[in-house]
C-alpha cells in the first residue's frame, strides 16, 4: 500500500511537471505580445519595454520558467497582468463556486447513474430497462451546453413566462445568502451537469451489475435465505461497483470541462468562466494558474480514487 | 467518454495470413467447399441484421448528403449561406430573428440569415472535423501504442507515462486556452482533438498488443526474418482493427461535440462561416425570442451525434456479441 502510494504520488508529480513544463512553454511561444497589448496604442518602445521588464517578460524563457515554478510551489501563481490581483486570490474566489457546482453535480450524477442502472440490471430486458438505456444514450449524445441551454429555454423562460418563476436565468448566491438560495440558484446547473454524466454510469452499472449477479456468491446469498433487496444491495453492488470508481477517476478531467461549458451558460462565475473571460482578454497569468490549479486537481483525485478501489473490493491489491 | 471495453477478434483466427481487413467485405473470402469466413464478415453479418445500427447508419449517410449537396440548398431557397437578408420575413419589424416562414423554412438568425441553408453548410464542418480527427487519433494512438506494446522496456515505460500524462490534463481547457492562443482555424481545432485524443487509442491497442506479441505467429514471423516493423504493422496490426474500430466509431460523434463546444465558447472558425456550435452559440442571445434559431441547429447536431452513437453501439455489437449495449433487439 505505502509503495503503491509513493510510486502513484511519484507519477502524480511528473505528470504535473511535464503539464506545466508544456502549458508554460505554449503560452510563452504565442505570438501575441502582452506587453503591447497592455501599453497601449500609442506607447512608445521605452513604455512597452519598462511593462515588459515589470511582468518579468525580458528575462530568459527557463528563467521565467524556473521562477514561475519555484513561486508556484510557495503558492504564488503570479499576479493578473491588468489589475495586479494575485492569481491565487482570484482561484481563490471562484473555486468555492465551482466546487458547489462540481460536488452537487457529482452527487447527482452518481446516484441516478448508479440507481437506474441497478433498475436496469434488476429487471434485464423489461420495457423500464429499455427506456432507462434509451434515456442514457439520449443524454450522452447531448453537447453539454445545448442541453443547458434547453433548460434554460424550458425551465427557466417558459417556466417563468407561465407564471412559475421558480428557478433563476443563472449567476450565483453565496452560502451566505441562505442555503435555499444557493441551491436554487444551482440545481439547473447542476442536473444539466449530472445528466450528461450519469448516462456512462447507467449503461457501466448495468452491465457490471448483470455481470455480478451471476456469480456464485450472489447464488449462496439468496439460498441463504436473504431478502433479494439485500442480497442486491449489499452483496452484489458493492462489488460491482468497481469499474464505476474507474469510470469517476476518468471523468473527472471530464468534469473540468463539463464545468467550463456549464459555468458559461448559466454565467456562474467559478473557475471555468474566470478562465474564459481570462482568455478573451489573454490574461496569460490567470489561464495558466488555472490550467495547473485544475490539472493538479485531477491528478490528487485520480490518486484518491485509486485508494477507493482497495476500500471498496477486499481483492484489489494495489503494488 | 466511454471506455470501450478490449475486444478479442484474434482468437482461433489464423492471424499469420494477413487479414482482409475491413474492406474485405463479404465475398471477399470465396473457396470451393467449406467456406471459410473472417471475423469482418461474421460481424458485418451481424450489423446487417441489426435494425437500429442500419438506421442510424441511414440517417447518417443522409447527413453526409446533405453536406454534399449543401450548394443545393443554397440555390433552391435562393440564399446562400452568408447572406445576410433585411426586411419584412427575414426580420421582424424590431431587427429580430424571423419566425419560420414559406420563404425561410427555419427561420433567419440574427442577421436575417437562412437558418436551414446554414445547418446544411455547417454539417460540412461537423462531419469534417469529426471524420479528420478521428483518423488523426486513431492512428497516432495505434502507432503508439503497438510501439509501446511490441517493443516493450524502455519504450513502453516512456509512452505508457506519456499516456497517463495526456489522459490526465484536463482536456477542454487547455484546449480552449490553446486554440484562444494560436488563432482558431479548422487545422487548429484538428489537431488540438487529435493532440489530446490519441492517448485512449493508444492504451486499448497497447493492451490487445502485449498479449499478441507473445503469441506463435509473431514467432512464426520473426523466425522467418521478419523486421519488427513488418511483425508490428502486417502480422499484429490487423489483429488489433476490431477494437479500434469500435472505438474510432464511438469516438466521431464525441469529436463532433468537442468541436462544436470549442465553437460555442467563441473558438470556432472565424464568422460567417456556418458551423453548429456557432449557430447555437450566436442564438444565445435570442432564446427568449427565437426558439428556432436555437433549436433547429441544436436538433441538427443531437441527431448527429445520436446516430453515431447507435450505429458505434452496433458496431461494437457485432464485433463482440457479448458486451453489452444500449439499445436493440437482441
Amino acid at each position: 500500500m505505502i509503495r503503491f502510494l509513493i510510486r502513484r504520488v511519484a507519477l502524480g508529480v511528473l505528470v504535473m511537471w511535464l503539464i506545466t513544463v508544456a502549458v508554460f512553454g505554449l503560452f510563452f511561444v504565442a505570438p501575441n505580445n502582452v506587453a503591447r497589448t497592455l501599453a497601449g496604442r500609442q506607447a512608445t518602445p521605452a513604455t512597452i519595454h519598462l511593462i515588459e521588464h515589470r511582468l518579468g517578460l525580458d528575462l530568459p524563457l527557463w528563467k521565467q520558467y524556473t521562477n514561475f515554478v519555484g513561486n508556484a510551489l510557495h503558492g504564488d501563481l503570479g499576479f493578473d497582468y491588468y489589475h495586479g490581483v494575485p492569481v491565487t486570490q482570484i482561484i481563490g474566489q471562484a473555486l468555492p463556486i465551482t466546487l458547489s457546482l462540481a460536488i452537487g453535480a457529482a452527487v447527482i450524477w452518481l446516484l441516478l447513474g448508479v440507481f437506474s442502472g441497478v433498475l436496469s440490471a434488476v429487471r434485464p430486458r423489461t420495457f423500464s430497462d429499455r427506456s432507462t438505456t434509451a434515456l442514457a444514450l439520449f443524454f450522452y449524445s447531448m453537447p453539454s451546453f445545448l442541453l443547458a441551454l434547453l433548460f434554460l429555454y424550458f425551465l427557466y423562460f417558459r417556466l417563468t413566462k407561465a407564471g412559475f418563476a421558480i428557478f433563476p436565468a443563472g449567476g450565483y448566491s453565496g452560502l451566505t445568502a441562505g442555503v435555499g438560495e444557493w441551491a436554487r440558484h444551482l440545481i439547473l446547473p447542476w442536473v444539466a451537469l449530472a445528466l450528461l454524466l450519469a448516462a456512462t454510469y447507467t449503461r457501466l452499472t448495468r452491465g457490471s451489475m448483470l455481470d455480478v449477479l451471476g456469480e456464485d456468491y450472489i447464488r449462496t446469498a439468496r439460498s441463504k435465505g436473504l431478502r433479494e433487496r439485500r442480497v442486491v444491495l449489499r452483496h452484489g453492488l458493492r462489488s460491482a461497483l468497481t469499474p464505476v470508481v474507474t469510470q469517476f477517476g476518468i471523468d473527472l478531467g471530464q468534469l473540468v470541462g463539463g464545468v467550463v461549458v456549464t459555468e458559461t451558460v448559466f454565467s456562474l462565475p467559478g473557475l471555468g468562466k474566470t478562465a474564459i473571460d481570462a482568455i478573451n482578454t489573454q490574461d496569460l497569468p490567470v489561464i495558466i494558474g488555472i490550467v495547473i490549479f485544475a490539472s493538479a486537481a485531477v491528478v490528487v483525485a485520480n490518486i484518491l480514487v485509486d485508494i477507493m478501489y482497495a476500500v471498496l473490493d477486499p481483492r484489489v491489491r494495489l503494488h | 467518454m466511454s471506455d470501450v471495453p478490449p475486444v478479442g477478434v484474434g482468437a482461433g483466427v489464423d492471424s499469420a495470413t494477413p487479414s482482409q481487413g475491413p474492406a474485405g467485405g463479404p465475398g471477399a473470402e470465396t473457396s470451393t467447399g467449406i467456406e471459410g469466413r473472417s471475423p469482418w464478415v461474421l460481424a458485418w453479418q451481424r450489423l446487417r441484421h441489426d435494425r437500429v445500427a442500419m438506421i442510424s447508419l441511414v440517417v447518417i449517410c443522409l447527413i453526409g448528403l446533405v453536406a454534399i449537396i449543401a450548394p443545393l440548398f443554397a440555390s433552391v431557397t435562393g440564399h446562400p449561406p452568408n447572406q445576410q437578408y433585411r426586411g419584412p420575413g427575414a426580420l421582424s419589424p424590431e431587427g429580430l430573428p424571423a419566425h419560420p416562414s414559406s420563404a425561410f423554412w427555419l427561420g433567419t438568425d440574427d442577421l436575417g440569415r437562412d437558418i436551414l441553408v446554414r445547418i446544411a453548410y455547417g454539417s460540412r464542418i461537423s462531419l469534417l472535423v469529426g471524420v479528420v480527427a478521428t483518423g488523426m487519433t486513431v492512428a497516432i494512438g495505434v502507432v503508439v501504442g503497438l510501439a509501446a506494446g511490441y517493443l516493450g522496456g524502455i519504450v513502453d515505460t516512456v509512452l505508457a507515462r506519456l499516456v497517463d500524462v495526456v489522459l490526465s490534463v484536463p482536456f477542454l481547457l487547455v484546449a480552449v486556452a490553446l486554440v484562444s492562443i494560436t488563432g482558431a482555424s479548422l487545422t487548429i481545432t484538428i489537431l488540438v482533438i487529435g493532440f489530446f485524443s490519441w492517448a485512449s487509442v493508444a492504451r486499448i491497442v497497447r493492451g490487445q498488443v502485449l498479449s499478441l506479441r507473445e503469441r506463435e505467429f509473431v514467432e512464426a514471423a520473426r523466425s522467418l526474418g521478419a523486421s519488427d516493423r513488418r511483425i508490428m504493422f502486417v502480422d499484429v496490426l490487423p489483429n488489433v482493427l476490431a477494437p479500434v474500430i469500435v472505438y474510432a466509431t464511438l469516438l466521431i460523434p464525441v469529436v463532433i461535440v468537442v468541436q462544436a463546444t470549442l465553437s460555442f465558447l467563441g473558438l470556432g472558425l472565424p464568422p460567417p462561416t456556418a458551423d453548429w456550435g456557432g449557430m447555437i452559440s450566436e442564438s444565445v442571445q435570442y432564446y427568449t425570442v427565437a426558439w428556432w434559431f436555437v433549436f433547429f441547429p441544436g436538433a441538427a447536431l443531437l441527431i448527429t451525434t445520436l446516430a453515431f452513437n447507435l450505429f458505434g453501439d452496433g458496431v461494437r455489437d457485432a464485433f463482440d456479441p457479448r458486451t453489452d449495449r444500449l439499445i436493440g433487439q437482441k
